[in-house]
């Protein structure tokens, strides 16, 4: 705890101590911890003398903010105009209901933690799917679903070996 | 400030420069449709149903956040905005469940009434989709419903939340169509820094948040409303109980924004703890005690039984062997009743109250000082003060309302707040200082804080030499206390209590609020005389927003005082030992009186271990709860021949009568309640008492007529004119002239206005008089047995000793039980973890509580509440007296704490 701490203050004395440098502050601990721990905000909220309420209403208001911990994986999904046209809406439904995830969460395993996203800029090729940085175009709900099974057998695979 | 002339739908009007277009059109009678607006709050213009049309500017404007300019033509209503506003109604109605056939709003909601009022079609823009039904931070609290699928999101209520209660427990959480109002992570709303006030409840104009208790009893345009006052802390705050004429019971309540003196404010108390009304543990019927158990008995039996024993007792023993306790609980009109049947049919003074328990020491030091022991100032007037100085008050929690106004002094206009107090208490946040005294050391601050303001000349010499009388008799006892001197005893640094002075000192207006910080201490009366030194050091007293003001407990306290509840005073303190005013209480009441003063509250206790006192007659009060050092003052209880308690729930003190008399409480009858800041204001009947209770003044009327000499009165009006009869500062007082508002004494005729502050010009005694004051050790210090400092006192949730609060389930979810409060170095020396049971003992008892460990208490110091009945902290506290206003020291005394040593 006592370095846990003195994460938070090096973070908070980063910025001197600013109120106004909330949000670089809270973007420091998301890159520390991969998400916003909730005892880290309660801790800065207490250093800067703000109330917790606000804080949590900027963590939720950008997504970029995670409240959780990210899965081992990313999977973001298209449903912009043309993706959601040639029916990516019906995958994004299909992996929600697979995987047990809402669009912005991440799976009960921590598996994947799933993007549902505007437009990724490739429409001629939709729908789209980017999993771990890497695109899948024309994507149908068999294929998407097949690819992220495909996470699930490499992580066990991956746990079997002992390598982590 | 300049004012401004301009139009408003044709009619010529002005207004304050910066006043907005709709607060202007509201001032005339003219009501712009808004759902996002409160007068409280800053606006926010998001709702968009307050647009008008200015004349020569394009479009259509806000009118809730646009000031009105000079010449401006302002037109609030025609097809163009009605359409616009149609629009924005059904816009927001795509957001909103429209479930008015199941809704407690139905026919009170703003909503409602504007889409009526539109004709808005609420599935223009499709119906909302339901949302998943998932618990929310309201879901598990006892007070408050939130339903998401009725938010508008119109930001009221956070708003509210944020800028008024300054709680900050509430704002939006999520983005776009899944914004939510929420607590910081969806808490519970009772684990966040939610204080319970309702605030959101009552400003929601959509229904979304609901009181929950009243789901399903009725909907607001069945209910009944009655405005009445409070009934527990001395603000006197004016609430509507809104009841069911169909089953007689409270709904719930709300408050009108806009009135005197809480502006439609609440705290805890008022919104949620009005349970107790109608309790089935309400006693229905009097009972008498025989062979050592309560059997039910007639009225007739009962005031018969009473009646005999009192004058068999009386002819026994002579008048001065009983005495009786009013109430701070009960109306004007009881409490006159109640010392009339004390004085002219008992013939004894022996008459007190609680209020020598709190602020004995107020009336005493300030009547000397001043000539009159009141609050000097309004409420309202503290917000406007430049400095508010508090010390020995935690007004956020014994006075929310007031603490209301104190945090909007702050935040909105710009006073410096000085604090000092043992604990840091939750205004030490908003605190320009806030400096921690040990416990029963104010006058060494205070007589600090002076000899820093004479040596640095920051004091006001003309209004000493104008004003006040013996200045010169303070500087020789000041000349050597300097900070350095007051560090050794309070521990606050001396550079602190510099600057302490130099912010009283240097403000335009100062204010100071106490409460029994100072007044519950051996050297109450001399901590009490100290502020009165500071303020008239300074001049800050005898005008608007600076004065010396202590926040009144009970919701009727002063008027129990006013109305001569006390051993030396008849109503309006005039003196029992002046044979002039005996003379002419004497013709008005038509029978012979004592001259010779009464005894207090804790010296009739001690009287009867003397056999002095033979009986005892207790009108809605609990000493076995309440006094100091519980254990002696039961044995007194016990031992006293006759025991009458009149009361409306069988309390630890009615466990001990002889006779026990059913009476109403305040939303069972009419009459009026003074509040702290001398304000008489109206109780009215809103629902019949359980039973046969009957209301107090009734069954002393009984008592008396039955002892031979009669009383009686036509209703609490007639007894309000003969109270301005006899009773000076209440001259002017009629239930007439106070229907709307209260009116605040001292009000000498039916013309009078009131008196919002006193001591303008002359002080009530002619001059202020300066009384050097020595500083004293409290009577019991810390020893190697009894190593910590105990202090006692109040927490937002508990009034007094639990019985009304204790009955709401509300206040049982956030406030279950008692437990001391210690420093976390002094818990970890002794073992001790937060929650875990401990043993607290002084040399007077030993209690078991559980151990809060926190950081805001001193090291060696100890905090207890002493609202619970379990691990009462009144079997700790010593009833060592203040020798002039015999008020006991319930803030100090030395104490031990033990961890357990087996689990209880």
């Amino acid at each position: 705890m006592a370095q846990e701490n003195n994460i938070l203050e090096q973070i908070v004395d980063r910025y001197d101590g600013e109120v106004g440098m909330l949000i670089p502050m809270m973007q420091d601990i998301q890159a520390e911890y991969g998400y916003l721990p909730p005892d880290q905000l309660h801790a800065m909220a207490k250093r800067l003398e703000l109330p917790l309420s606000r804080l949590y209403a900027v963590a939720t208001f950008y997504s970029s903010f995670r409240l959780a911990p990210k899965g081992a994986h990313d999977v973001t999904l298209c449903v912009g105009t043309v993706c959601y046209l040639k029916g990516s809406g019906a995958i994004s439904e299909a992996i929600c209901r697979e995987f047990r995830v809402e669009p912005g969460g991440t799976t009960p395993d921590r598996l994947f933690t799933f993007q549902a996203v505007n437009c990724l800029g490739a429409c001629a090729v939709a729908p789209v799917m980017i999993v771990d940085g890497k695109y899948y175009d024309g994507v149908t709900t068999a294929s998407a679903l097949e690819v992220i099974s495909g996470l699930a057998k490499d992580e066990a695979t991956v746990q079997n070996e002992g390598e982590r | 400030m300049k004012e401004v002339c301009f139009n408003i739908d044709g009619t010529k009007v002005t207004a304050p420069e910066g006043t907005t277009i709709l607060e202007a059109a509201k001032g005339v009678g003219i009501d712009i449709p808004n759902l996002c607006y409160d007068s409280r709050v800053e606006p926010a213009g998001t709702c968009r149903m307050c647009v008008v049309q200015i004349e020569g500017r394009p479009g259509l404007t806000i009118s809730c956040n646009t000031p009105v300019a000079e010449g401006m033509e302002v037109c609030t209503e025609n097809a163009e905005i009605a359409a616009i506003r149609r629009t924005v109604l059904e816009l927001i109605l795509s957001d909103h469940r429209v479930a008015c056939t199941s809704c407690d709003k139905d026919g009170a909601c703003r909503l409602q009434d504007y889409a009526y009022r539109y004709q808005a079609d609420e599935g223009r823009f499709g119906l909302p989709e339901r949302r998943p039904v998932k618990p929310n931070y309201a879901t598990n609290s006892e007070g408050i419903l939130y339903d998401p699928d009725k938010c508008i999101l119109c930001g009221l209520c956070v708003r509210y939340c944020e800028e008024v209660q300054k709680a900050e427990a509430l704002t939006f959480a999520g983005r776009l169509g899944q914004i939510e109002v929420s607590t910081a992570f969806g808490m519970d709303l009772h684990e966040s820094t939610c204080v319970l006030c309702g605030g959101c409840v009552e400003i929601c104009p959509a229904g979304s948040m609901l009181d929950r208790a009243a789901i399903g009893k009725g909907r607001e345009k069945d209910l009944t409303r009655t405005r009445t006052t409070c009934a527990y802390c001395g603000v006197g705050c004016q609430l509507d109980l809104l009841t069911d004429p169909k089953t007689g019971r409270i709904v719930k309540v709300t408050s009108e924004v806009g009135c005197i003196p809480n502006n439609g404010n609440m705290c805890v108390k008022g919104k949620f703890a009005m349970d107790f009304v109608g309790s089935d543990k309400r006693l229905t019927t009097p009972l008498i005690k025989r062979n050592g158990k309560f059997e039910e008995a007639t009225w007739e039996e009962a005031i018969e039984f009473v009646a005999e024993r009192l004058k068999q007792i009386r002819s026994e023993f002579g008048a001065e062997s009983i005495a009786g306790l009013s109430s701070a609980k009960c109306t004007n009109e009881d409490n006159y009743v109640f010392q009339k049947f004390i004085r002219a049919c008992i013939g004894t003074n022996n008459v007190d109250h609680c209020a020598r328990l709190c602020h004995a020491s107020t009336v005493a030091g300030l009547a000397r000082a001043f000539g009159s022991g009141a609050m000097t100032n309004s409420i309202d007037e503290i917000k406007d003060a430049g400095c508010i100085f508090i010390i020995g008050s935690n007004t956020t929690e014994a006075h929310p309302v007031i603490g209301l106004y104190v945090k909007e002094g702050v935040m909105k206009n710009g006073a410096e707040l000085l604090v000092a107090d043992p604990r840091r208490i939750d205004l030490a946040r908003f605190a320009k200082l806030y400096i921690a005294q040990k416990p029963g050391t104010d006058v060494a601050l205070i007589n600090a804080m002076m000899n820093v303001i004479i040596s640095e000349e920051i004091y006001d010499k003309d209004f000493i030499s104008e004003r006040t009388e013996d200045f010169e008799k303070l500087k020789p006892i000041l000349k050597d206390f300097t900070p350095e001197k007051a560090e050794a005893i309070t521990t606050i640094p001396a550079e602190k209590i510099r600057a302490a002075a130099r912010i009283y000192a240097k403000a335009d207006t100062a204010s100071i609020i106490y409460s029994m910080g100072i007044t519950q201490h051996t050297t109450g009366t001399d901590n009490v005389l100290s502020l009165a030194n500071l303020a008239m050091l300074t001049g800050n007293v005898g005008k608007a927003s600076a004065g010396v003001n202590p926040l009144r407990g009970q919701n009727n306290v002063q008027g129990a005082c006013d109305l001569g509840a006390l051993p030396n005073v008849y109503p309006g303190y005039q003196s029992v030992e002046d044979s002039q005013l005996q003379t002419k209480f004497e013709s008005a009441w038509e029978q012979k009186l004592s001259g010779r003063k009464g005894l207090t509250v804790v010296e009739m206790m001690h009287a009867i271990e003397e056999d002095k006192i033979k009986a005892l007659y207790i009108m809605g009060e609990n000493p076995a709860l309440s006094d100091p050092n519980l254990n002696r003052t039961r044995k007194s209880l016990e031992k006293v021949d006759f025991l009458v308690s009149q009361d409306i729930f069988l309390s630890e003190t009615a466990e001990y009568a002889d006779v026990v008399l059913p009476s109403v409480c305040f939303a069972e009858k009419d009459g009026t309640f003074t509040n702290t800041e001398r304000r008489v204001q109206r109780v009215r009947k809103a629902v019949t008492p359980p039973g046969q209770a009957q209301s107090d003044w009734e069954i002393i009327c009984e008592v008396a007529t039955k002892m031979g000499y009669p009383m009686a009165y036509g209703g609490a009006d007639e007894i309000m004119d003969e109270i301005a009869t006899v009773t000076p500062i209440y001259g002017g007082m009629s239930f007439e002239r106070i229907d709307k508002v209260g009116l605040q004494w001292p009000c000498p005729d039916k013309e009078h206005p009131g008196t919002r502050f006193l001591h303008e010009g002359t002080f009530k005694r002619g001059k202020g008089k300066f009384h050097p004051v020595e500083y004293k050790n409290p009577d019991e210090l810390p020893d190697e047995n009894y190593p910590f400092v105990l202090t006692t006192g109040r927490q937002l949730y508990q009034f007094h000793t639990g019985t009304m609060t204790r009955k709401s389930p509300v206040i049982n979810q956030v406030s279950p039980t008692g437990y001391v409060e210690i420093h976390t170095d002094d818990a970890a020396g002794l073992e001790i973890s937060n929650g875990e049971k401990v043993e607290v003992i002084t040399r007077r008892g030993k209690v078991t509580t559980l151990a809060r460990v926190t950081g805001n208490i001193e090291k060696g110091w100890l905090f207890m509440p002493f609202h619970f009945r379990e691990g009462p902290a009144n079997m700790l506290t010593n009833d060592a007296l203040d020798p002039t206003a015999k008020i006991p020291e319930f803030k100090v005394c030395a104490a031990a704490v033990n961890k357990m040593k087996q689990p209880v």
